[in-house]
């Protein structure tokens, strides 16, 4: 009988606390990237405001965003999402606005509209990160150097598996680079049916040796366990592999994407005020900065970019890691999101019927 | 027999009724006490049912609702006040007035600039985009562009629509439009067995490269055939051998097939991704061992061979378990005497044990398939792209792509065929000779 | 089973043969979940054997991985491990918190499905039970439909009834599952129950009540624990339902495995197996004793 009461002081006493207390749950991608958000912004809130951050881990948090507001029942506050969803959810209703009068200035006085970088601010969200999709090796299990986007669809010159993303994003841009396509004229042909079906000949070539991916930790594990000697990620995650982890791995910037990640809430959120105030504070010059010393993503600030030095073990440079770094950018794609936000439910749709083909 | 029976009943009637102490006749007392039993017992099992009335049949109900009624183009719910307001109006009540085939003049553009102008206002282009695009794959954007432009168009309206985008002139746009207008549709079930309704109305497959459903649905079947002959041919040997051991031997190895049913499914499969993984125990065994050379690895996990392998596993118990207990009773002085009679060993045990064992096979094999026609844990973490089953996409349509009503579709089809199955089970087998260990 | 003397040479390599296969197949059930538990105390983060671990040295062994179980997710890990370290590994580490979460919702719902489960049960068992076999299968078909089927209604139903992301909403749902467990169990041990027994306490003036508590309980006993067992298990395993319908928040043993499974099998999995397997085996060896005390009590067996 006495387990009986404990128990059942335990179960109510964890709901009284989450209903009583001031919080706020911010929901994003998990593993090293939650990790450093965490560092440079949930903590640092916390200790200035009293408002507890709950952090919760998602794939990819706009679809589940998606799913909370459509069925009406809302447990995030705050959404960490790529461009083309930020826009897409904002578009279909499903995201408060936010006033951007809210946002500080930059320390020297410049506006916090004129600090941020172009299109990192909307109607619905504010971006804190440039982030982008390159391909990594495992030095240990490659003979030779792979240098261009095409040596990872080149299964002859490098044998082994390869991991990419399950999602037609950034997938398909990059089949059509490797299959020679420059990067200004990569979304005009994606716009083709020839386009599309290029790309998907491209993948066709190596569809057999393909281990897909969903969560942005499972390419630096792929790769450090050997299940794969390639794999598309996002830059930070094998940036942290390798110099925090000492893992063998090495990033090939040629036809990397660029993409904004961006804070939006969604409508309906439990606490939004909190939700302003983090986003906020999380999106000044300071902390922008700050995170740049825990993952290897550029700063939305302009501002930011001088406060970025070291990484936190006190050595490693970050400016050379970061997909914004000239040496990075010669040929890089930015990411069109008016394109995927007009067509990302139809080439997923093709995607997922060219998978189980 | 006509007869006896009128006798019997002659003799009654010649009778005095038999009454009760109380005066009551017997058979209206020996009814009244046999409905109150009846009734006692029922009100035992009411709660219960009542409770999984509530919580399982209903839910599923509502799924099933869900399955044919998609209200996305007609009108939209505001996510906090929940008010609804209609939407595509003008373009409704054009459907209404002209008959399908009607070619779409500029009435009909009219009434479509309009309503985009409300789908601007009321942010609900990319959802009624999205229901649209159900029907016709690539329409989506077409509504999210249409409506950002919508303020702006002006009469004539059908040239300033196809200004914007010529697909407007697509007769298949206006067809799913029309199948869109009305919330109650059949649509997802023929868009889950791979068909979509033509221009004219009539059901045609769908696009080859879009064909996706009924792979599935067959992959599954033939994945669950497979698993539950794999299940029959590892099952009916140790299920033989533990019916004709002593009893303390065959308890012991009993266990053998009790503890991996006793544990946790996914501490199951994670120890079936240590064993497949290509740096796994499995491929270093057989590289350690020199089978193998370090670059041949097999890759047996995150396809077809990983879901096989640890399904198979994972559900064997479910074969043993109704084989032992349908093996154990049968008399071994059957097989004796024919042997006697000179039966060879093969012939004793094909003519008079097996005969013997088939309710036990088809006890096994139904609840096994049943069970793997269903699995999603599994297939989900060691299946990679083409190990995936229907369940797969059920929960990817639930979760990823958010299109609710083919999940419920796909889900609707799914249990129709499961129900169909278990209807079978029972039938045959009786569902209160279901055991447990 | 032992081959008659005059057998022929050929029946006797077959009757060898046979049982080599069978011990394969024995070793094939066994041998995935038994392998976790070694591996679980490799010292180097990997999943297979190391040459170490081979050689039996001792240095290739470690509880790292218990360890980090305890240490995931607390504030100061790395604090000395005095009364301090051990509240806060019991507020804040996630392992821990999980556990809690299954164990407070694995009771509950065992509690709802024993209760009304044992209770239908008994009407079931009753020859006089109308639509015994339609309500049976309504009862049982939990077990037979596919939890993704269950899941989807679920997610919609307490979206619309406001249950979804509460502890209630997840305790109805695996109570649900386990019911169909309870019944099966349940009703087997009330299989050639004696009634005459409980007419005689009726007879000699126990109320109904008294009857069930002092007769007919005792007697269902085992049967009601090995089903509460089997619903307690349903719902500490299920993972599905809770991906579908609890907040982010309410992470469950299974749940944070799921999470790991997918993005990094760290050992730590491996050691929260080894540990869920010890439980298994536990269950297991309790459900096993409790039927064959229930055989003993009705004298279905010698023993």
């Amino acid at each position: 009988m006495k387990l009986k009461t404990a128990l059942l002081a335990t179960a109510l006493g964890g709901v009284a606390f989450g209903a009583a207390a001031q919080e706020v749950t911010v929901m994003s991608w998990g593993g090293a990237y939650t990790k450093s958000q965490v560092e440079a912004y949930h903590k640092p809130f916390t200790a200035e405001f009293g408002i507890a951050v709950n952090s919760v881990d998602s794939d990819n948090p706009a679809t589940p965003i998606k799913a909370q507001v459509e069925a009406g029942n809302v447990t995030v506050d705050v959404a960490d999402v790529e461009f083309s969803d930020a826009v897409r959810l904002c578009d279909e209703g499903l995201l408060e606005e936010i006033d951007l009068s809210i946002l500080p200035d930059a320390p020297d006085g410049t506006s916090a509209e004129d600090d941020f970088i172009e299109g990192a601010l909307q109607d619905c969200a504010v971006a804190n990160i440039v982030w982008s999709t390159v391909y990594a090796y495992n030095t240990a299990n490659v003979d030779g150097t792979p240098t261009t986007i095409g040596d990872f669809f080149d299964t002859a010159k490098f044998p082994g598996k390869r991991g990419l993303r399950k999602s037609a994003k950034a997938t398909l841009e990059m089949a059509l680079m490797a299959d020679g396509v420059p990067a200004g004229e990569v979304y005009d042909l994606l716009e083709t049916d020839e386009g599309v079906d290029r790309a998907f000949a491209k993948l066709d070539s190596i569809k057999g040796d393909i281990v897909w991916w969903e969560a942005g930790a499972q390419p630096p594990q792929l790769l450090a366990d050997g299940e794969v000697v390639m794999s598309t990620a996002y830059n930070g995650r094998i940036f942290n592999a390798a110099v925090a982890e000492g893992q063998p791995l090495e990033v090939v910037w040629d036809g990397q994407i660029l993409d904004f990640d961006l804070f939006v809430i969604p409508k309906g959120a439990p606490n939004k005020e909190e939700a302003l105030k983090f986003i906020a504070f999380s999106t000044d010059t300071q902390r922008l900065a700050d995170q740049a010393s825990w993952i290897s993503y550029g700063p939305a600030r302009k501002s930011s970019g001088a406060l970025v030095g070291l990484f936190n073990d006190g050595k490693t440079e970050m400016a050379p890691h970061m997909p914004t770094a000239a040496a990075n950018l010669e040929n890089a794609l930015v990411n069109n999101f008016e394109f995927w936000v007009d067509n990302d439910a139809e080439l997923n749709e093709r995607f997922n019927a060219w998978l189980s083909q | 027999m006509a007869d006896m029976t009128a006798d019997v009943a002659q003799m009654r009637g010649s009778q005095e009724k038999l009454t009760t102490a109380d005066g009551k006749p017997l058979k209206v007392a020996l009814a009244a006490a046999q409905a109150r039993s009846k009734r006692r017992a029922f009100y035992l099992v009411a709660p219960l049912l009542f409770f999984v009335l509530l919580t399982f049949v209903v839910p599923i109900g509502q799924m099933l609702h869900q399955s044919v009624y998609n209200p996305d183009f007609v009108y939209k719910t505001d996510v906090t006040t929940k008010e609804t307001t209609p939407i595509m109006v003008n373009l409704r009540n054009w459907f209404d007035e002209n008959p399908r085939g009607t070619e779409p003049e500029e009435a009909a553009y009219e009434a479509l600039a309009k309503d985009l102008v409300v789908l601007r206002e009321v942010k609900a282009a990319g959802i009624a985009g999205t229901r649209i695009n159900y029907e016709r794959s690539g329409s989506r954007s077409l509504f999210t562009k249409s409506a950002r432009k919508a303020k702006k168009l002006e009469a004539p309206y059908k040239e300033a629509l196809l200004d914007v985008d010529d697909e407007w002139a697509d007769p298949t746009v206006w067809a799913a439009m029309r199948n869109a207008s009305s919330a109650y549709t059949m649509n997802f079930y023929l868009a889950a067995i791979d068909k979509a309704r033509a221009v004219d109305g009539s059901v045609e497959a769908v696009d080859e490269k879009r064909k996706l459903y009924v792979k599935l649905f067959m992959r599954t079947l033939m994945l669950s055939i497979l698993i539950t002959f794999l299940t029959f041919v590892l099952g009916y040997p140790i299920a033989h051998m533990l019916a004709t051991l002593p009893l303390r031997y065959s308890n012991l190895l009993m266990i053998l097939v009790l503890l991996p049913f006793w544990t946790s499914l996914l501490v199951r499969t994670t120890s079936w991704m240590v064993l497949l993984q290509s740096q796994g125990v499995v491929n270093d065994a057989l590289v350690g061992t020199g089978l193998l050379a370090d670059e041949n690895r097999i890759q047996m996990m995150y396809n077809q061979i990983g879901t096989i392998i640890a399904m198979t596993h994972i559900l064997l118990p479910f074969m043993v378990l109704p084989l032992y207990s349908v093996m154990r009773p049968i008399n071994p002085s059957y097989v004796r005497a024919a042997r006697s009679l000179g039966a060879t060993s093969w012939t004793a045990f094909r003519r008079i044990y097996f005969p013997q064992t088939i309710p036990g096979i088809g006890a096994g094999a139904l609840l096994v398939f049943i069970l793997a026609v269903g699995y999603y844990i599994t297939p989900a973490l060691v299946g990679g792209a083409d190990g995936q089953l229907i369940s797969n996409l059920i929960a990817f349509h639930m979760t990823k792509s958010l299109n609710w009503s083919l999940a419920a579709a796909l889900a609707g089809l799914l249990l129709a065929g499961i129900l169909v199955l278990y209807w079978l089970y029972d039938l045959l087998i009786g569902i209160d000779n279901l055991k447990l260990g | 089973m032992a081959l008659p003397t005059h057998a022929s040479t050929l029946e006797r390599v077959w009757h060898r043969a046979y049982q080599v296969i069978c011990a394969l197949i024995f070793l094939f059930l066994i041998a995935p979940i038994l392998i976790v538990i070694p591996l679980s105390f490799n010292a180097e983060p990997y999943f297979t054997f190391t040459e170490g671990m081979l050689k039996l040295d001792p240095e290739a062994y470690s509880t790292r991985w218990y360890d980090l179980l305890l240490t995931f997710g607390m504030q100061a890990p790395e604090a000395p491990r005095d009364g301090n370290w051990w509240s806060d590994a019991w507020e804040n580490a996630q392992w821990i918190n999980a556990a809690k979460n299954s164990v407070i919702i694995g009771f509950f719902s065992t509690l709802v499905a024993t209760a009304l489960g044992t209770l239908a049960a008994l009407g079931l068992s009753r020859p006089e039970m109308p639509f015994r076999r339609a309500i049976m299968a309504v009862l049982i078909s939990p077990m037979i439909v596919p939890i993704i089927i269950t899941a989807t209604g679920l997610f919609f139903f307490y979206s619309k009834t406001g249950l979804a992301n509460s502890y209630a909403g997840i305790i109805l749902a695996h109570a649900t599952l386990g019911i169909p467990f309870v019944i099966i169990t349940v009703t087997a041990t009330l299989v050639g129950f004696d009634h005459s027994l409980t007419r005689a306490a009726a007879s000699l003036g126990a109320s109904p009540s008294k009857t069930f508590f002092s007769i007919t309980l005792p007697l269902i006993l085992p049967g009601v624990i090995s089903g509460a067992l089997f619903a307690f298990v349903t719902s500490f395993d299920e993972v599905v339902v809770v991906l579908f319908i609890a907040a982010h928040d309410q992470q469950t043993i299974p749940r944070q495995m799921w999470n790991g499974i997918r993005e990094q099998i760290s050992p730590a999995i491996l050691s929260v197996a080894t540990l869920l397997v010890i439980i298994s085996i536990a269950l297991l060896t309790t459900v096993e004793l409790l039927r064959r005390r229930s055989e003993r009590l009705r004298g279905l067996s010698p023993g």
